[in-house]
């Protein structure tokens, strides 16, 4: 039985060693090279003495990422990647979380690393790829290696304003690597265009599949989401056939009519989640993509990557959420009501190897989500409770209804308000404030009560969230509207915004 | 014309407060605007303009300054 993800590269090695594994637009790896190159890291932070460590991978979006996250898990260490255009108090907090003492860099990140509150040794890539690899020892790590052991780390939204570090294992993500490929029919005919960052777990759709198989993933350059007709051409040209992206990015085809000018000619699956397909524009993908099949992917980070798939077989009608339809194998959904108990209606809970180990260095946040299963009380069984609202339609179909908190989806990215607000808040000139989303528009709005233009408001949040965090609409106020038991009326903000829009600009 | 661009401005300035829209020549190119602004900036441009940017003007050259802007509306606003 596999313990670790190395199996994979271990085995395919063999089969396909010159077939290229990871591309950009300008250059791709060998599996060959990839399992050169992370055996010389894996050896390199082996002689650092670092086992079963957490290893800071802070690089640019290419295929040496990739390496690197292997490299890591060569080590026997788990790898925490960052994203490089992340603001650096952001980043400070999560290093001061997960207390690395190794962070790999490239040559254009490794000037901002310098400037990080850090203690820690920084390295580059390029020179530690130099390692002549230590078989021997690479080994041992091996065969001692346990699949509970982590995988990775990867961070997200905290709503106190501190991101929370959800830490997986390797058992996790072979079993969804599995399941996975079972319901996507990946194989090593298999072209992927990765879409999402490489410091989120969404990309371990194409990562470890790729291994698995002997199939190729291209990494889309990001500046193509801002041009459908060019990113078709990008598909088109690299004959991609499978697709697993979030809906903005379907959408940002599909909305522009840029199937009257070009089709993707050889895609083949297209799998999406993170938010909901508009069925207005999922019908247009249909039309031009008759042929193809469409899977709903469903999943929280701390249920490791998706959970639950729904293929869309049947008619839907027009205004019916696409439902998030079933558990993979291997993995159940409770959804359990206020007092704990099975409904048709509650929230979704899961069961099963896909629940990750927690959030890393945070007992707190993590027992009040990894939870013992309340059905069981005869042995310690660990369920995640997403917050998620669930229930099953008339076809017994799983269907996602709402959020418990204020925590949102937006353009893919899972975001909690109270992080922005905690954010603002630290800003010495605010006196107050609250943010809203505004679902059907996809705006973060967020009002304030402070001595300071909306204009240097933003400035500020800029260096201390990522861009995705930003609001898009910033508006000063007198005073804050209150609730009757004295709470920041959100209902009335929200409602503001909307007349807003539809009496025109103010 | 005039009113095309002080109406863009404004919905330019909603999006990204901190910046400098009027002189700027580089805004896909100097990355001011990422893909989600582009699709906020043109389904704003389609509330307020009534007029629809299809997939082929939405290239780079297009969105690389409030100039560019303003040309391609008016064009969209007279093919009506």
């Amino acid at each position: 039985m596999e313990n670790n993800v190395l199996s994979y590269l271990d085995a395919i090695v063999k089969r396909v060693p010159d077939k290229v594994a990871y591309a950009n637009e300008k250059e791709g790896y060998t599996f060959a090279q990839v399992y050169e190159q992370s055996h010389s890291i894996g050896t390199y932070i082996h002689e650092k003495g670092l086992y079963r460590k957490p290893v800071v991978v802070f690089m640019e979006k290419h295929p040496k990422t990739i390496i690197a996250f292997l490299g890591v898990i060569t080590s026997g260490c788990f790898y925490v990647p960052i994203d490089e255009e992340m603001p650096q108090s952001r980043i400070d907090l999560i290093l001061e979380n997960c207390k690395a003492e190794l962070i790999i860099c490239d040559e254009n990140t490794k000037k901002k690393a310098e400037t990080f509150h850090y203690q820690g040794e920084i390295c580059l890539y390029d020179e530690i790829i130099k390692t002549p690899e230590d078989a021997k020892a690479l080994d041992v790590i091996r065969k001692n290696a346990l699949d509970i052991d982590p995988i990775y780390i990867v961070f997200t939204s905290g709503s106190t304003g501190v991101p929370k570090g959800v830490v997986a294992c390797h058992r996790s993500v072979i079993d969804y690597i599995e399941q996975l490929s079972e319901v996507l029919q990946f194989n090593e005919d298999t072209v992927f265009a990765n879409q999402t960052p490489l410091y989120f777990d969404a990309c371990l759709k194409e990562i470890y599949p790729t291994l698995k198989f002997g199939a190729t993933t291209y990494i889309v350059p990001k500046s193509l989401f801002m041009f459908p007709a060019k990113l078709v051409e990008f598909l088109n040209e690299h004959k991609v056939n499978t697709i697993c992206w979030v809906v903005s990015a379907l959408t940002m085809i599909s909305a522009f009519g840029t199937f009257q000018m070009v089709k993707p000619e050889y895609l083949k699956t297209i799998a999406f989640g993170s938010e909901v397909f508009p069925i207005k524009q999922y019908r247009i993908w249909r039309e031009a993509l008759p042929e193809a099949s469409f899977v709903n992917l469903y999943g929280p980070t701390e249920g490791t990557g998706m959970c639950c798939y729904y293929r869309l077989e049947r008619e839907l009608q027009e205004n019916e959420p696409i439902p998030i339809g079933r558990p993979f194998q291997n993995t159940e959904i409770l959804l359990l009501d206020e007092e704990n108990k099975l409904a048709n209606e509650g929230e979704i809970c899961i069961r099963g190897t896909a629940v990750t180990l927690g959030y890393y260095n945070n007992p707190q946040k993590t027992s009040e989500a990894f939870v013992q299963n309340p059905l069981n009380t005869a042995y310690p069984e660990i369920i995640y409770r997403t917050g998620d609202i669930g229930k099953y339609n008339e076809y017994g179909e799983l269907v996602f209804v709402s959020r418990k908190d204020y925590q949102i989806k937006h353009m893919g990215h899972r975001i909690e308000l109270g992080e922005i607000e905690a954010n603002v808040n630290t800003i010495e000139e605010i006196k107050l404030c609250c943010c809203v989303y505004d679902g059907e528009k996809g705006k973060i709005v967020l009002y304030y009560v402070g001595n300071i233009t909306s204009r240097e408001l933003v400035t500020k949040l800029k260096s201390m969230l990522p861009r995705y965090m930003i609001p898009n609409h910033v508006e000063q106020l007198e005073e804050m509207p209150f609730t009757a038991n004295g709470k920041i009326n959100r209902v009335l903000l929200k409602n503001m915004y909307k007349g807003e829009k539809k009496n025109g600009r103010n | 014309m005039e009113e095309i661009r002080s109406t863009l401005l404004e919905i330019l300035e909603g999006l990204h407060p901190d910046e400098d829209f009027e002189n700027c020549t580089e805004l896909v190119d100097g990355k001011v605007l990422d893909s989600f602004d582009i699709v906020t900036l043109i389904s704003d441009i389609n509330d307020e303009f009534d007029v629809v940017i299809s997939a082929d003007k939405i290239v780079p050259e297009n969105f690389n300054s409030l100039d560019a802007l303003c040309e391609l509306i008016s064009s969209l606003m007279d093919e009506d």
